[in-house]
C-alpha cells in the first residue's frame, strides 16, 4: 500500500558501506598450526567478520575485514598475526 | 548475526558488535530508535542499506526517548508487548542534549530499554568534550583536558527509581548479554550503560579496544553493577575491586590513550582518588 | 450519500476539535499543555478517562517530546493525534520538519497565538506560518464549525496514500479555542465510514526498515521532488475530500479558496482565519454602500492555492492583503504569498498588517481600509499598530 520509494528508508545489507576490507592497511592472517578453536576472536571481532569453520576454525572474511586487529590482540596464543598490506 | 558487516563504523569501533550482542538477546522483534551519532553513520544510507536486521528509527538529537514512548504506546496497542523497544544513543544525546526526553521517559516508566553507549565525546562530529567526557581528557574542545569529572549518569537515571539500571563493558560480553537479558524480562524503563572505546577518539591503536575496555573495569574507573528495584550489586569481576589492592592503577588505563598524554601527576593523582572515592561510595551501596 | 443530520451542540473551539479528534479514534496523543490549547488536552483527558476515547495519551515532558512521541508511535501504525500553540510549536519545530520529511500522516492542531518576545499570550498567525516550508499541508478555520469540519478532512488527507503527509489544523486562539458557538457534529458512524481505516505502517518485524537513514546528496533531493509533487496532488485531494464532506454534511465546502461576492468586484480582500468573518461584514456594509468589493478567503496555506489566487486577482482594480502575521526585512507573510502568484498582473496588491498580539480588530477597520483601497488612499503598506 505505501509506496516506499516515495519516503527515506533503507533495508538491510551486508556491506552498506561497501566492501569495507579495502579499508585495510593490515591484514590479519590466522597460523592455524597455533590456533586452539577457542573462539574468542569470532566473540571480539568488532565488525563480525571472521566466521565460524564446520570444523570450528575462525576463517576471516577480507571482503569486509577492516584490519583493526582486536582479533591479533585477544588471541590468547598469538595465533594471528598483522601482516601488511602490499600491493 | 543481526547486525551485517561491512558498515560505516571505524576500524576498532566497537559499536557493530555491541550492537549484534544486543540484538543477539533482544532477537528479531526489537525495534531501535537511534539519536544523532556515530551510529546514524554506520547505520547506511537510503541506497547502499542498513546493517540492522531490525527496523530502526532513526531520531533527531534530543528525541529518541519520546519517540520510543511512542512506539512503545504503539506496540502495546497493537497487542505486540513481546517486541523490545530499544533507546541506542551515545554519551551526548543521553547525557546533554537528550537528558530532559531521558528523564521524562525514565519518570514515566516507559515501557523501554535504553542503552547509552559511551564513547565520553562527541566523536561524530570529531571529538568535541561532552558532560561525560572524563576528567583530563583532551578533545578538540579541550585542548589542555577537562577540568570537571564525568556526569554520573547511571545513578541519576536509577535516582528516577526505575526497575533497572546496568553498567556494562563491551570487553565482558557475557556480564552485557546477561544484562540485556534480564532487561528484556522486566518491564519499564531499563537502562544500561556502556563503556564503548573509540580508537581515534581515545586516541589509542584500534587493536586496543577489548584490552582498553578491560583495563578500565581492572582499574575500577568504570565499575560493573546492577540496580534491579533499587538493590545494587556489583557484577562480574567488579565484584572483587571493593578491596583497593585489586584494583590496577588508573595509570595502567591512562597510559595507553593519548587523550590523557598531557596529564600532570597531579591530575593523575586527582582521578585515582576521585575513583577510589567512589569505590568507598560503592562500598555503602553493597551494604545496603 | 443522503446528507447526514448529527446533533447540534454549543462548543468553544478547543471542545469542537477535541470532539472531532475523538470521533476520528486517534489510538495514540502526546500533548504539553500550553495557552490557548490547553483545553483542549484537558477535554481529551477526560475523553480518555471516561472510556469515550479509547487512546494513551503520552504526558510529555515538552512539546519536542510530544511530536517525537507521535511521530513514533504513528511509524508503527496507529493513528496519532497532538496539539499546541506559539512557544511550543516553535519548541516541537525540529520534529515539524522531521515528520514532514518522513512523510507521516498524522494531525495537529494549532491555536495560534503570537511569539515571544515580549511574552503575549494572544492571537495572530505568526506560529502558523513559520511552518510553511516543514513539508506539511495547513488549513485554517474561520470558525468553530470550520475547526470542527477540518480536524476531521485532516485525518483523511493526511492519510491518503497520494498525499501521506502531516496536516496542521490552525484555528485563532481565545477568538476560536474559547468562543462558544453552535456546532453540528456528525454521527459517529458517519465519521468511521467518512475517515477510513489507517494503513500506514512501517514498523514491520518481517520488512526491517532504518526510516530516516543518511540520503546521500542525490537521494536527498530525489525526496525533496517527490514530496514537491505530493504536495502538488493534496490540492485535489483536499479539494475531493471537501467534495465528499460537504456531500456529507450539506455544508458548503467551496474548496482551498473562498469567493465572497467577488464575482464583480472590482476591489478583493484577501484573508485567512478567524477575521475573515469580520470581513464579510466588512464586505456586506462597503456592498449596501454601492461599492463593488468583494473578499477572498485562504482556506488552505499548504499547498498554496497559487491558480486559484492568480484567477481570483485578474481583472482587479485593487487587492488588499490582510496580514496578521510578518517577515520583518521583507513584508507580510500572506501577501508575499498573494504576491508571488501575481507575477506579471497588473493589480496593484496592499498590505495591512493589523491584530498582531491579538490587537482588537473590528469590522469598521476592516471596512475603513477597504474603503481608502477603493478611494485610491490605501498606502503600499499600513500597519494598524
Amino acid at each position: 500500500m505505501i509506496d516506499l520509494s516515495e519516503i527515506p528508508v533503507a533495508k538491510p545489507a551486508k556491506g552498506s558501506a561497501g566492501k569495507t576490507g579495502t579499508w585495510r592497511v593490515l591484514r590479519p592472517v590466522i597460523r592455524y598450526d597455533k590456533c586452539t578453536r577457542c573462539r574468542l576472536c569470532i566473540m571480539y571481532c568488532v565488525e563480525n567478520t571472521i566466521d565460524q569453520e564446520p570444523n570450528l576454525y575462525p576463517k576471516i572474511d577480507y571482503d569486509y575485514c577492516k584490519g583493526c586487529g582486536v582479533c591479533a590482540q585477544v588471541c590468547p596464543t598469538k595465533a594471528i598475526a598483522m601482516v601488511p598490506e602490499v600491493k | 548475526m543481526m547486525f551485517l558487516r561491512g558498515n560505516a563504523a571505524c576500524p576498532g569501533c566497537p559499536i557493530p558488535k555491541e550492537l549484534d550482542a544486543l540484538l543477539e538477546v533482544t532477537g528479531k522483534k526489537t525495534v531501535l530508535v537511534v539519536p544523532a551519532s556515530c551510529t546514524s553513520v554506520i547505520l547506511g544510507d537510503t541506497q547502499g542499506g542498513q546493517p540492522s536486521t531490525v527496523p530502526v528509527i532513526h531520531s533527531a538529537f534530543a528525541a529518541a526517548p519520546a519517540i520510543a514512548s511512542g512506539v512503545a504506546a504503539s506496540l502495546r496497542m497493537r497487542g505486540e508487548e513481546d517486541a523490545t523497544v530499544v533507546v541506542w544513543a551515545g554519551d551526548g544525546g543521553t547525557g546533554d542534549i537528550g537528558f530532559a526526553s531521558l528523564s521524562g521517559a525514565a519518570e514515566r516508566n516507559e515501557n523501554i530499554l535504553y542503552v547509552c553507549y559511551d564513547n565520553e565525546a562527541y566523536m561524530n562530529t570529531g571529538i568535541q568534550r561532552s558532560g561525560l567526557t572524563p576528567y583530563g581528557a583532551w578533545t578538540t574542545t579541550t585542548p589542555s583536558g577537562k577540568k570537571e569529572f564525568k556526569k554520573p549518569l547511571p545513578l541519576i537515571v536509577a535516582e528516577h527509581r526505575v526497575p533497572y539500571v546496568a553498567t556494562a563493558s563491551i570487553a565482558y560480553l557475557n556480564d552485557y548479554q546477561s544484562k540485556v537479558r534480564k532487561a528484556k524480562s522486566i518491564k519499564g524503563f531499563r537502562y544500561i550503560h556502556l563503556l564503548s572505546p573509540c580508537p581515534p577518539g581515545w586516541r589509542f591503536d584500534a587493536g586496543l579496544t577489548v584490552e582498553i575496555a578491560k583495563l578500565a573495569v581492572e582499574t575500577g574507573v568504570w565499575p560493573l553493577y546492577e540496580i534491579e528495584n533499587g538493590e545494587f550489586r556489583l557484577t562480574s569481576i567488579s565484584k572483587v575491586l571493593v578491596d583497593k589492592s585489586k584494583r590496577k592503577p588508573v595509570e595502567a588505563y591512562l597510559r595507553y590513550q593519548g587523550r590523557f598524554s598531557k596529564m600532570t601527576p597531579e591530575e593523575v593523582k586527582a582521578l585515582q582518588d576521585y575513583v577510589d572515592k567512589m569505590w568507598e561510595e560503592i562500598r555503602e551501596m553493597t551494604k545496603k | 450519500m443522503l446528507v447526514q443530520k448529527g446533533k447540534v451542540l454549543a462548543l468553544v473551539g478547543n471542545h469542537a476539535v477535541a470532539y472531532a479528534v475523538k470521533q476520528a479514534k486517534p489510538q495514540v496523543l502526546a500533548v504539553f499543555p500550553i495557552t490557548p490549547q490547553t483545553t483542549m488536552l484537558e477535554k481529551l483527558s477526560e475523553y480518555i478517562d471516561k472510556g469515550e476515547l479509547r487512546a494513551e495519551l503520552i504526558k510529555v515532558e515538552s512539546e519536542h517530546s510530544a511530536m517525537a512521541a507521535i511521530f513514533g508511535a504513528a511509524l508503527a501504525g496507529p493513528r496519532v493525534f497532538t496539539a499546541t500553540a506559539s512557544q511550543g510549536l516553535l519548541y516541537m519545530t525540529e520534529m515539524i520538519y522531521w515528520v514532514g520529511g518522513q512523510r507521516v500522516p498524522l494531525v495537529a492542531a494549532v491555536a495560534t497565538r503570537a511569539i515571544a518576545s515580549p511574552w503575549s499570550i494572544w492571537d495572530d498567525h505568526q506560529d502558523f506560518v513559520s511552518k510553511r516550508d516543514a513539508i506539511w499541508v495547513q488549513m485554517m478555520a474561520e470558525n468553530v464549525q470550520d475547526a470542527y469540519d477540518i480536524t476531521l478532512m485532516a485525518f483523511r488527507i493526511s492519510e491518503d496514500p497520494r498525499v501521506m503527509m502531516p496536516v496542521m489544523m490552525g484555528f485563532d486562539g481565545f477568538i476560536l479555542t474559547h468562543t462558544m458557538e453552535r456546532v453540528e457534529v456528525l454521527p459517529d458512524s458517519v465519521v468511521d465510514e467518512f475517515i477510513p481505516p489507517r494503513e500506514f505502517k512501517l514498523i514491520d518485524f518481517d520488512n526491517p526498515l532504518g526510516i530516516g537513514a543518511v540520503a546521500t546528496p542525490d537521494n536527498y533531493a530525489k525526496y525533496r521532488k517527490k514530496a514537491m509533487e505530493a504536495m502538488e496532488r493534496a490540492k485535489s485531494v483536499i479539494k475531493e475530500v471537501m467534495a465528499n464532506f460537504e456531500e456529507i454534511t450539506g455544508r458548503k465546502q467551496y474548496g482551498l479558496t473562498e469567493c465572497y461576492m467577488c464575482e464583480d468586484a472590482d476591489y478583493l480582500l484577501v484573508g485567512m482565519g478567524a477575521w475573515v468573518g469580520d470581513m464579510r461584514v466588512a464586505v456586506s456594509r462597503l456592498r449596501e454602500r454601492g461599492k463593488k468589493v468583494g473578499l477572498l478567503k485562504i482556506r488552505v496555506f499548504r499547498p498554496f492555492p497559487r491558480e486559484e489566487v492568480r484567477e481570483a486577482l485578474k481583472g482587479r482594480k485593487g487587492v488588499v492583503v490582510f496580514d496578521r502575521a510578518y517577515s520583518f526585512g521583507s513584508g507580510g507573510v500572506l501577501s508575499l504569498e498573494v504576491k508571488a502568484n501575481a507575477y506579471g498582473l497588473t493589480t496593484p496588491i496592499h498590505t495591512v498588517v493589523a491584530g498582531l498580539g491579538g490587537k482588537d480588530v473590528r469590522p469598521r477597520d476592516i471596512e475603513g481600509a477597504l474603503e481608502d483601497l477603493t478611494e485610491g488612499k490605501l498606502e503600499e503598506e499600513r500597519w494598524l499598530a
